[in-house]
């Protein structure tokens, strides 16, 4: 059996495009298998994938295994799985990873449970590194540090799969830098056949239906949001400015909703939408754990806040003590001169 | 028609309790301090099986693999109508990963036998890994449906439902059995019935080994939290617990929330400069 010892990246496809989750996961693959001194692998599926391998190659890549199958044009669980894992048995790549989307998270654990492989979900970091098993002294070296928030984000995780391979690990969205792509890149295309036919079509989709939201929170890479502390729907407007300026949108605390500044599907939380934007912008919020519920995992926080006691702080990457009314007209302004 | 179907739940620790009198100053958690709860979407999960078995007939059994005191939560399942409820609990099944705790519950439901449904919660509050559901479909070698929303139907063996996907919603159809993983917004579970908690607060831990101890008795009056261990359920012990387990944890380290990244900016137009610089630097603008 062939042993590649590669890194492979599951790439995420939606119609005819490759999710950025997938993307930005290529990058750090790279670093990982050049320090393995191995080749960086896209696996993609479906028979209308094949052109977009090339795309996978400007991003990093070094080779593309393309499973092409009209079976595989749409994502289903098992065909999918079914697919991946034979693949992985046949060329003994060294890691495998995915995004920590919906798919990837349907994907991931089925074929981790299908080849018996350890699988660390979420991950916020990757490294290589060497583990020293506590008991056995047995000592690893060269293999992948899964680097992940644990119990409610309160703990920092480092996780090994020293003995199964793959070492496998779904990556949170919006933690790695999407690489620039380089345009004269070159990279192998594999095309092959999987076996995978109607029998493994398990699910049938009747009808996709996409959201058309008039806020797409869960889309934006940046959410300036709103507490009670923003005072009046006026004062949002300042919010707004800086959110667009940003390219992101506007959020709110439900004190600001109950209070009238703004409407309810900006609201984020325990009882409304969970967010993780790469930037959070928390103005005039006191940071309650309902509210955080819904934001804690964002990539990064900054909290603007008159009250140097008040908790959102406890959880913000960042902190101004000040008046929101006063920061953000100086934040519009200095964006614009350092933007030029 | 009517339905087998078994919720698999899990008691949890509160981790949205977690404060600092909750950590030790190496970075793990002191449990005992947390208080433990039904997790969160397995109540989800319960509710879908008690609404599908109103709707269309059948039976509901809740599982959980834990120490002897998840026993609790299945006594609430059963006041908020579970019909049947097995603990699993062995020392050798403590530190199972993921994996290997699917291989325990996927034994203890082949043992079971005969499920039509097996709903999970999406995902677990104390490690958010969303991993059991799809690793127990794959060892069960059946057809798996994640992040479920709305049942629509369910006749002739098969079942259409809502589930949430990256950009929206999609309707899916697949043949029975099969397992779901429901999400937080999927409904409002039900809370204890005050009939049931009068009936089944009596509800006792026994083995299948202890018929001296009237389990047959018990059983005929619906009170059984029946309790199974490896070999009740045929679990070889290597397979599961730390053994049994190909992750492991190498660290962990305390999210020192102040001091180690929080950053206080200065509010002059330099502090602000500074912040914004960083922020670019990262890409969180990009
Ligand atoms: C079951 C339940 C579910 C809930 N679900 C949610 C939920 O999903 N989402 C949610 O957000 N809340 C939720 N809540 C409410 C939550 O408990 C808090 O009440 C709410 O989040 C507080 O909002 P706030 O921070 O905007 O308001 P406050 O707590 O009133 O805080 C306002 C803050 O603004 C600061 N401030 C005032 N003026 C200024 C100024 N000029 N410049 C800068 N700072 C200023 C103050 O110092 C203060 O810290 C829920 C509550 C319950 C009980
Ligand atoms: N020990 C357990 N006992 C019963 N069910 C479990 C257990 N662990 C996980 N599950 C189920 O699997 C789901 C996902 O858990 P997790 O993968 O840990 O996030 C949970 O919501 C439960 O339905």
């Amino acid at each position: 059996m062939e042993q590649t010892g590669e890194v492979w990246v599951f790439i995420q496809r939606s119609k005819e495009k490759i999710v950025e989750a997938s993307l930005e996961i290529l990058g750090r693959a790279g670093e990982l298998a050049k320090e393995l001194k191995v080749p960086v692998v896209g696996i993609l599926a479906g028979n209308s994938a094949e052109f977009l391998a090339q795309t996978v190659v400007t991003y990093g890549a070094d080779k593309v295994y393309v499973l092409c199958s009209s079976y595989l044009e749409q994502y289903t669980t098992n065909a999918y799985a079914r697919s991946i894992s034979t693949l992985i048995k046949n060329k003994n790549p060294a890691i495998v990873l995915f995004s920590a989307t919906p798919q990837g998270r349907d994907l991931a654990p089925r074929i981790a449970s299908a080849l018996g492989a350890g699988l660390t979900a979420d991950c916020t970091d990757l490294k290589i590194g060497s583990y020293t098993h506590p008991r056995t002294r047995k000592k690893y070296s060269k293999i992948l540090l899964q680097i992940r928030p644990a119990w409610g984000g309160n703990i920092i995780a480092t996780i090994v799969n020293p003995e199964t391979r793959p070492q496998m690990a779904t990556v949170r969205e919006g933690m790695m830098k999407v690489p620039v792509p380089d345009g004269s890149a070159e990279g192998e295309i594999v095309k092959l056949t999987p076996d995978v036919g109607q029998a493994d079509i398990k699910t049938v989709i009747v009808r996709q239906e996409l959201e058309k939201k008039t806020v797409d929170l869960k889309g934006a890479s940046v959410i300036v949001a709103g507490g009670a502390g923003v005072g009046s729907v006026e004062n949002f407007e300042l919010l707004r400015h800086l959110a667009h300026l940003f390219g992101g949108e506007v959020g709110a605390t439900r004190a600001a909703v109950d209070a009238g500044f703004i409407s309810h599907d900006h609201q984020i939380g325990q009882t409304a939408l969970t967010v993780r934007p790469k930037l959070y912008i928390a103005c005039g919020i006191s940071g309650a754990v309902q509210h955080l519920a819904g934001m804690d995992e964002s990539g990064k926080i900054v909290a603007v806040n008159t009250d140097p006691e008040a908790p959102i702080f406890g959880i913000a990457h960042y902190g101004i003590v000040g008046d929101l009314k006063d920061i953000i007209p100086r934040m519009i302004n200095t964006y614009k001169t350092l933007s030029h | 028609m009517s339905y087998k179907i078994i919720v698999l739940i899990k008691q949890v620790p509160d981790t949205t309790a977690v404060s600092s009198q909750t950590m030790k100053e190496d970075g793990t958690l002191n449990r005992g301090v947390l208080p433990a709860v039904f997790n969160p979407e397995d109540l989800n999960a319960l509710e879908m099986a008690l609404s599908i078995k109103e709707r269309y007939g059948g039976s509901v059994i809740a599982v959980t693999m834990g120490p002897p005191s998840a026993a609790d939560i299945l006594r609430d399942a059963m006041y908020r109508g579970a019909d049947k409820v097995f603990v699993l609990t062995d020392k050798r099944f403590a530190a199972s990963d993921t994996l290997a705790t699917s291989r325990v519950l996927s034994q203890a439901v082949r043992k079971i036998g005969g499920f039509d449904i097996i709903i999970c919660g999406r995902q677990a509050i104390d490690g958010n890994t969303a991993q059991v559901g799809p690793q127990v479909a794959e060892k069960l070698g059946i057809n798996q449906l994640t992040y479920v929303e709305e049942i629509v139907d369910l006749t002739d063996g098969k079942i259409s439902l809502w589930r949430s996907v990256e950009e929206g919603k999609e309707l899916a159809v697949s043949s029975i059995p099969l397992l779901l993983t429901v999400t937080q917004t999927a409904n409002i579970p039900r809370p204890p019935s005050v009939k049931k908690i009068m009936k089944y607060k009596n509800a006792e831990v026994r083995n299948s080994l202890s018929e001296a101890c009237g389990i047959n008795d018990l059983s005929s009056r619906g009170l059984l939290i029946e309790q199974w261990d490896a070999e009740s359920i045929g679990m070889d012990p290597e397979m599961c617990g730390a053994s049994g387990s190909p992750t492991q944890v190498k660290k962990t380290e305390k999210v020192v929330l102040k001091g180690k990244q929080f950053k206080k900016i200065e509010q002059t137009d330099e502090g602000i400069r500074e912040l914004l610089q960083e922020l670019i630097k990262d890409y969180v603008f990009d």
